[in-house]
């Protein structure tokens, strides 16, 4: 167990260290470089061009600038803003709660109607429900987040106005129900692909668990349909899911940047296009470390809970 | 019966029009559908804007805003009078292209790399695939955004930059596949044979590894032309005039309220193709797993 999570954790580091090259890699190979931004500025010559090269440290060796860059990062120094001048991971940190808000309210309403949806499919397989599970579920992954988003507002907010277009809550109000009202739609809208993603893998899980020994021997006994359903087939099938939930992290946060536009979600995502917007660079740099960040940690944990739950890597 | 013939022997007579899998797929029936819709969408891009009585730059100012269904317009127009079925069309090849390109490009390199990290595994292979896994840890968009701020929109950067941004699942696949077949015996009998490590490679492991590449493929189409809706829609994908499916919707969640067709046709167009690419991929998928003969 102990030399599993050693493994595990260092896993994790050597891929930091991966991601840490490639967002710095995004940063400098791309065509014109961090000194992209002053080159547009009127009255901007060759000299000062590079004398602000010399300033930011740019006509250092790269492998030098990488590990300065990487060293500020460990020492939590992210950057400062081009917009307001702020430390990067100051904003980051404003943002990260609502986005993780919206991801842990779509995800579970995902779990709940993918896995019911899944075991149903399974249990009555080969039904019109479970065709038309099957249909659905390509059709979910197919359609783009944005456009359901624009069409759920449209529906929900314009024609019937049930609920707000967008936003987090209303001015002035912000009671904990308005929160709530307004995290309606974007968690729906955001939850659709993975509710897909959830209900195929469920129902091939369950498959797996249902013809196994262990469940005829449970009904054998006589166990009631509903406990071999709950203890024995699901208790089983749920934790491949696990391992999923951390595998599908990169889709949701991405999912979450899309319907956060879209919605206007004060999140991440949101943060993202705007900096993209004034060409905020090192918001831009920060949030891409940043979301490769929480995937990374969201699978360890992940693998982790596994390890714990699950008494056959636990005891190994 | 001398071994030659044997081997000729084995080998099916029948046209590959008539085989299995050809005939395992085309009783597939939403494989059916999506490769019928996708010919369909294809020829209507080629062809259609010919046939459309309006250009899709023309610029009517006098008829903005009209509803599907009015006059000529099929589709109604845009907030600066042109022709949305026509930009549709035009849009159609754009993102179509755009697609394909992408799906080329990605899998070539995917292939590659996979074949390559899982032939010489060791050092290489894991090297390679933990740089596969880092790319993976970045949510696909972020990554597409971040590169396409600092690149000239044309084209031809976004599809570079799709492509670059979906490779990793291709070479996943080709990498476990490559593995599971490295010790088989006609490789091993290949190496025995002397062969080269790029024969081997690439004409005896490389045909023996297409089923899923094909599929994998398939559904990386589907995946590119997602990809280009989402950077266009947001602003950083193809630019106006030209049109693409993705910047059609860029500015329709203004006119949500008064023009609803703005956003409901060119997201439809977007969500019918994907849809018919991924049915398609799970036909192919079906079709080439010789283990569902056996249901």
């Amino acid at each position: 167990m102990f030399r599993y999570l050693l493994g595990r954790f260092w896993q994790s580091l050597v891929l930091l260290l991966l991601v840490s090259v490639i967002g710095f890699a995004v940063l400098n190979l791309a065509p014109g470089g961090p000194l992209s931004q002053f080159t547009l500025t009127p009255g901007m010559t060759q000299a000062d061009l590079d004398r602000i090269a010399t300033q930011m440290g740019l006509n250092r060796p790269l492998p030098v600038q990488y590990l300065d860059w990487l060293g500020h990062l460990l020492r939590g120094d992210w950057g400062r803003s081009f917009r307001d001048g702020r430390p990067v991971l100051d904003i980051i940190w404003e943002h990260l709660l609502a986005t993780l808000l919206l991801m842990g309210v779509s995800t579970a309403i995902a779990i709940f109607v993918g896995t019911c949806i899944g075991v149903l499919g399974a249990l009555k397989r080969y039904s019109i429900f479970d065709y038309a599970a099957t249909v659905g579920a390509m059709v979910a992954l197919s359609i783009p987040t944005f456009w359901f988003g624009l069409i759920a507002i449209y529906i929900f907010s314009l024609r019937l106005r049930w609920l707000p277009a967008g936003n987090m809550y209303t001015i002035g109000h912000g009671s904990l129900g308005d929160y709530a009202i307004h995290l309606i739609m974007p968690s729906i809208v955001l939850a659709l692909v993975n509710i897909a993603v959830w209900s195929r893998y469920m129902r091939t899980a369950t498959l797996d668990v249902i013809n196994q020994d262990f469940v005829r021997t449970a009904r054998a006994k006589g166990l009631r349909p509903r406990r071999v359903l709950i203890r024995h087939i699901l208790g089983n099938a749920l934790l491949p899911m696990i391992t999923l939930l951390g595998l599908q992290l990169p889709t949701i946060l991405g999912g979450a940047l899309v319907t956060e536009t879209v919605f206007t979600w004060p999140g991440m995502g949101r943060l993202f296009l705007d900096s993209l917007g004034y060409s905020d660079y090192p918001v831009v740099m920060g949030l891409l470390m940043m979301s490769a960040v929480l995937v990374l940690v969201g699978n360890l944990a992940a693998d982790l809970t596994v390890a714990f739950v699950d008494p056959r890597i636990r005891l190994s | 019966m001398s071994q030659s013939e044997l081997l000729v022997s084995t080998r099916s007579t029948q046209p590959w029009w008539r085989s299995r899998t050809v005939r395992r797929f085309a009783r597939h029936r939403l494989a059916m559908f999506g490769l019928v819709t996708i010919i369909i969408l294809v020829l209507a891009c080629i062809f259609g804007p010919f046939l459309l009585p309006f250009d899709d730059l023309y610029i009517d100012l006098r008829g903005r805003f009209s509803p599907p269904f009015t006059g000529y317009h099929f589709f109604g127009t845009d907030p600066l009078g042109r022709d949305i079925a026509a930009r549709l069309l035009m849009a159609g090849r754009v993102s179509l292209l755009v697609g394909f390109a992408a799906m080329l490009l990605s899998t070539v390199f995917g292939t590659v790399l996979g074949i390559v990290a899982g032939f010489f595994g060791g050092r290489i292979g894991t090297v390679l695939m933990r740089f596969v896994d880092a790319m993976l840890s970045f949510p696909n968009i972020f990554l597409l955004l971040a590169m396409a701020a600092f690149i000239k929109p044309s084209p031809i950067m976004i599809t570079l930059i799709i492509a670059a941004t979906s490779w990793m699942e291709i070479a996943r696949i080709v990498e476990a596949e490559v593995r599971s077949l490295r010790e088989r015996d006609f490789v091993v009998a290949a190496r025995m044979l002397g062969l080269s490590n790029s024969h081997i490679m690439f004409r005896e492991l490389l045909p023996n590894a297409i089923g899923p590449i094909i599929v994998a493929a398939t559904l990386t189409v589907a995946r590119a032309i997602l990809l280009e809706a989402y950077v266009s829609f947001l602003g950083y994908g193809i630019q106006p005039p030209l049109p693409s499916w993705g910047n059609m919707l860029n500015g329709a969640q203004q006119y949500l309220d008064s023009a609803p067709w703005l956003a409901i046709v060119p997201g439809a167009a977007i969500t019918l193709a994907v849809t018919s690419f991924n049915f398609i991929g799970d036909g192919l998928r079906d079709a080439l797993d010789a283990r569902s003969d056996m249901l």
